[in-house]
């Protein structure tokens, strides 16, 4: 080994430890800036290391590259609003993923038969992986975006189209790890694990998106690693098993607090479902008047609002971010209980609120909240509606049984701002607004919290 | 770069992801529910890490064109998600690192 190659595997390893150091900084928003630096400071050692360590003499696809990436990745840092960050992210995973297939094919340019049994296998499982991640994100992309509908599309025998290309995707892979210079299987593979990452996503409605994101990230990760086995290089290894674990937990953690199986996501195809297993709750949805709410939320002790993708869409952050600020200076106690599954990416709702100078010591998990619920005066529900519907927890033939709600029903009092009388998106019927201490308030979110805080003000 | 995978060093290969696997576990699952949309724009940003294969791709003496144009391809997407990536995460960083001064007394809990 020469000097240089050393520099470049100490600077590999430098990279790694930095890597992690940052994750850990992750554990509090306090230290996580700085972890974050640490990360950066670890990339860059990384690619001034290869820089050096490796023979290097057509700088002008690299200089183009790192120039062309760096505009657009800086215009996208600065310009992407906070709302659309869903929409971001399932298109960096779909640019790792297809970084990672593009190296992949190029390594089966340049080394093609020479290459060993273990390494054929790392691969092809990083081409395939890269491949159906990256058109997946893009069609996770699109839904988020609106460019595709956000609903469902389903076709009968689906599941076993699906199958049948999932099949010969993998048959191809396993000829081409037995016939190393079988190239056109190796190209059939590729397409078909591009077409099989449209057909994953395509089932799977918006609200969904949280599990998929995930679960993306965690190919995406994934295709990194495989990567780093194919180039036998540790810190690909370790930064893109990294990447595919956190994403890996985050499945978990979403799929959670929906009370369902990753499986059931992929396969469900659940906004689809028109809800037959309604309890039918009888009864009438009570309306209140502004300054009859303002006047409830003025003279509370605790107030804690419900914040649900329907606040995003409405773009009224900042307006719940107002009438708290109010509330505050009349000494009410406020705080935000957030579902982990509110937005359309996990955290979504938490950086939405950031955004919006809400100060993180006011955002409450549901596991923190939920206790307070019965000594709240009001619970002011925005835009949500499964995440808060009691018969998660009361009904066990509802749909959406067993799936982790925040208790807003054990709230002394509950106003349910809504933008009309329809249902939420899984089409079930909500007992909380029927309830007597319910009350509902309907319009859009945003104007409706600003004529709040201005009935609060003249209270 | 140029190791081949002989049965060696894929043992040390699957020790390095196995051991990476049980961090990565052990640091991720601290990380709180608040942060984890920074957190997933940030391990997208180091997975951007599979630029450095990227750039040997582009770059590297004696590969035919075809690879060197794929390589440039990926040297791009990487850049994307490495430049955007961090841009984004300290973006949002910042936005919890703020700290509102007058009700400190209030909402006590982390």
């Amino acid at each position: 080994m020469t000097l240089q190659t050393y520099f470049m595997e100490a600077t590999y390893l430098v990279a790694s430890i930095l890597f992690v150091l940052s994750l850990k900084g992750m554990s509090h928003p306090e230290t996580a800036r700085r972890g974050m630096f640490m990360a950066e400071a670890g990339m860059f050692a990384a690619i001034v290391g290869t820089l050096v360590g490796t023979e290097i003499v057509s700088w002008v696809w690299i200089i183009a590259g790192l120039t062309i990436g760096s505009i657009i990745g800086a215009w996208m840092a600065i310009w992407v609003p906070m709302t659309a960050m869903p929409q971001r992210t399932a298109l960096s995973h779909a640019f790792g993923a297809f970084a990672a297939a593009m190296v992949g094919i190029g390594e089966f340019i340049v080394r093609g038969s020479e290459l060993g049994a273990i390494t054929r296998g790392a691969l092809g499982f990083e081409v395939m992986l890269g491949a159906l991640t990256t058109t997946g994100s893009l069609i996770a992309c699109g839904k988020l975006q609106g460019i595709i509908h956000g609903k469902p599309i389903q076709f009968r025998g689906q599941n076993i189209i699906n199958l049948l290309v999932a099949l010969s995707m993998v048959g191809c892979f396993v000829y081409f790890w037995m016939h190393p210079e079988a190239a056109a299987v190796f190209y059939t593979m590729l397409g078909l694990a591009f077409v099989f990452g449209i057909m994953l996503v395509i089932p799977i409605g918006s609200a969904d998106m949280p599990v998929v994101m995930s679960l993306l990230n965690s190919y995406a990760g994934l295709a990194s690693a495989a990567t780093g086995f194919v180039l036998g290089n540790n810190v690909l290894i370790i930064a893109g098993t990294l990447d595919g674990f956190s994403g890996f937990i985050l499945s978990v953690l979403m799929c959670k607090a929906m009370n369902r199986s990753i499986t059931n996501v992929l396969f469900g195809g659940f906004g689809s479902v028109v809800a037959e297993a309604t309890s039918n709750v009888g009864g009438v949805m009570r309306e209140i008047s502004l300054d009859d709410a303002a006047m409830q939320l003025a003279f509370a002790n605790r107030v804690v609002f419900v914040p649900g993708y329907g606040l995003a869409t409405a773009q009224a952050q900042h307006a719940v971010r107002e009438l708290a600020e109010l509330l505050e200076a009349r000494g009410v106690s406020v705080k935000y209980a957030i579902h982990p599954v509110a937005g359309r990416m996990p955290g979504h709702m938490n950086v939405l609120l950031a955004e919006a100078n809400v100060p993180y010591s006011s955002l409450y998990e549901m596991e923190q909240i939920n206790p307070e619920f019965p000594s709240t005066d009001v619970a002011v529900v925005i835009g949500a509606n499964d995440v808060v519907n009691p018969d998660a927890r009361d009904n066990p033939k509802s749909l959406i049984a067993g799936m982790p709600i925040l208790e807003v029903d054990r709230a002394k009092s509950v106003i349910v701002l809504k933008r009309g009388q329809g249902r939420g998106f899984s089409g079930l019927e909500n007992p909380l607004f029927f309830k007597p201490r319910t009350t509902m308030l309907y319009g859009d979110a945003k104007s409706t919290l600003s004529h709040l805080a201005q009935a609060v003000q003249h209270v | 770069m140029k190791r081949l995978m002989n049965p060696a060093v894929l043992i040390a290969s699957v020790y390095v992801f196995a051991l990476a696997a049980f961090l990565g576990y052990q640091v991720i699952s601290r990380v709180p529910p608040l942060l984890h949309t920074p957190l997933m724009s940030a391990t997208n940003a180091i997975s951007g890490i599979s630029l450095i294969g990227s750039l040997v791709l582009a770059g590297k003496a004696h590969y035919p064109l075809g690879a060197h144009i794929l390589g440039f391809v990926a040297v791009t997407t990487a850049t994307i998600n490495v430049v955007g990536g961090f841009g984004i995460t300290d973006r949002m960083l910042k936005m919890f690192g703020k700290r509102k001064t007058e009700p400190a007394a209030k909402g006590v809990a982390k």
